[in-house]
């Protein structure tokens, strides 16, 4: 298995939720709210060269586009609501790059409908963690049955809300 | 919500831009839809003219077309019923396929001919493995069985109790059903429980004469072909039915084929049979109590053959007009505390069976309750 940006945001958001996406079973297709984020994601800073793919033995990352001038990358959102989940995402994908071989690159994490940036920096405690939650990614999507539901509030809004909970 | 579009009329489907659109056949003389197909005979036409390029010929009919022809939005459709004559191209399936919309077909006596399935675009290797899994273990695929029959017979109790409540006394057939649905539980085999589903089924069938308040000559089930109107109705609902839960099926990623009460891959989407099992009392059959009892559908709308009967145009339409406001008439889930239709109650069993099947939680079939 590949990990991506997703896994990384899906492992932060909700456990369930990864091992479904990991085993394909996607529901993202069914929301509204998910149609409208990917809207937003790709009729937004158009004049920049969107969607970069990379692609490794164990990764593979798409980066919405990437800034020369600055060294930045950049990730589109539609709300900040699940903003840790944004910034693991992207500093994921830093610390790929850097592994990679582009060093000193940043990140920054748009929200157009809110006028908002964030900007992220890797650390070395960060590199860390990201070693672990790889690992632990692994561990649990080699599991045989997804983990419980975790009835949180958010989950009313999730695309997998009714899979869960019906 | 997208909508299910049912077309009756003769002509042409096909894709217009980035959206589909209809075309109902013109007679040039009376300049309204004619009612039949206009037809060329393709084995005389000269080989060059098969190799024209028809847009040319299209431009020029296109302007004749214009006014009668009717647009359908394509992000409003959530599949295609053909039930008249109509033509159409590959560049329309593609187009299909692209947006994931079903296409179901029926011949000129409104039996099911097949469906144009899309290419899927959701597949899961753990969940058919898993799937399969359920089948080739007895006890397993026996578990999964026994709940769609539990289901269905607790909705065909419901039904029954809802008339029994209504001057009519069906408290014979009630015990029975009940009787049966207990017997469920000590079922040992597939083939076992189909008994006591026909029997108990063929009891349920013998009480709509008390049911339904038309004097109807029903006293069995009867398919291939149906012989009397309340056959020709289950079977054509039944049929529609299948459809429903097939389209369900096709967005999520449950494999159609690997059924659990009837036997895989027998001609059909085996599993859209077992899944239609539980809501048949629910969809098909209150659809026929109200079109009989409250005289919609009449004598007239049937059309009497030597050894069978089946619904006309005009009863078909009837049919299905009542089946799309069924489908589309909400209720409050418990669980969930929103209102959803009795088609997203579909798309929910679908969700339930997936979790069964990878050992999230236990399946319970639907059963009405309200």
């Amino acid at each position: 298995m590949k990990i991506t940006g997703t896994h990384i945001n899906y492992y932060f958001h909700c456990k369930r939720h990864l091992w479904f996406f990991a085993h394909h079973i996607l529901m993202e297709h069914t929301s509204e709210l998910v149609a409208i984020g990917k809207f937003i994601s790709e009729s937004t800073y158009e004049r920049k060269q969107h969607e970069l793919h990379f692609v490794e033995e164990d990764f593979e990352f798409v980066l919405d586009f990437f800034d020369k001038n600055t060294n930045t990358i950049h990730e589109i959102k539609k709300t900040n609501k699940m903003e840790e989940l944004h910034i693991w995402q992207l500093k994921f994908y830093i610390y790929r790059l850097k592994e990679l071989g582009f060093h000193n690159v940043k990140g920054i994490i748009d929200y157009p409908k809110l006028k908002r940036l964030i900007k992220v920096e890797l650390t070395e405690k960060d590199e860390e963690k990201l070693n672990e939650v790889i690992k632990e990614i692994h561990l649990l999507v080699n599991q045989k049955k997804p983990p419980k539901v975790i009835r949180k509030s958010y989950c009313r809004k999730c695309s997998y809300f009714e899979l869960c909970y019906v | 919500m997208k909508k299910n579009f049912y077309i009756f009329t003769n002509g042409i489907l096909k894709r217009k831009d980035n959206t589909i659109c209809f075309e109902p056949f013109i007679n040039q003389e009376t300049q309204k839809p004619s009612k039949l197909l206009e037809q060329t005979d393709l084995t005389n036409i000269p080989e060059e003219e098969f190799l024209i390029d028809n847009d040319e010929i299209e431009d020029e009919k296109e302007n004749q077309n214009a006014k009668t022809r009717k647009f359908i939005p394509v992000e409003s459709i959530d599949s295609i019923y053909c039930f008249g004559e109509h033509r159409f191209n590959t560049k329309f399936l593609n187009f299909l396929s692209q947006s994931q919309i079903p296409l179901h077909i029926f011949n000129y006596y409104g039996f099911y001919t097949g469906t144009f399935y899309p290419r899927e675009t959701q597949v899961s290797g753990k969940l058919l493995i898993a799937q399969v899994q359920h089948f080739l273990d007895e006890e397993k695929r026996l578990t999964i069985a026994k709940e769609f029959i539990r289901g269905s017979l607790f909705n065909m109790i419901k039904n029954l109790q809802y008339y029994n409540n209504r001057q009519k006394d069906l408290s014979y057939f009630i015990d029975y059903l009940t009787n049966a649905l207990k017997k469920v539980d000590e079922v040992k085999s597939v083939e076992e429980l189909m008994g006591i589903e026909g029997s108990a089924r063929k009891n349920y069938y013998e009480s709509w004469h008390l049911i339904i308040n038309q004097p109807i000559d029903f006293q069995k089930r009867e398919k291939q072909p149906p012989s009397n109107p309340v056959n020709a109705l289950i079977s054509f609902g039944n049929s529609l039915l299948y459809t429903t839960v097939l389209g369900e099926i096709y967005r999520n990623q449950l494999n159609p084929t690997i059924s659990y009460l009837h036997t895989p891959g027998e001609r059909r989407f085996s599993l859209s049979l077992d899944i239609a099992e539980v809501f048949k009392p629910l969809i098909v059959d209150r659809i026929i109590f109200a079109l009989l009892n409250k005289n919609i559908i009449k004598q007239d709308d049937f059309e009497f053959h030597l050894n069978s009967c089946l619904l006309n145009e005009n009863g078909r339409k009837i049919f299905v007009k009542e089946y799309d406001e069924k489908l589309s008439t909400t209720i409050k889930h418990r669980k969930l505390n929103r209102s959803i239709s009795y088609q997203t109650l579909i798309r929910y069993e679908c969700y339930k069976l997936i979790k069964h099947l990878l050992d999230a939680e236990e399946y319970q079939s639907f059963k009405i309750w309200w």
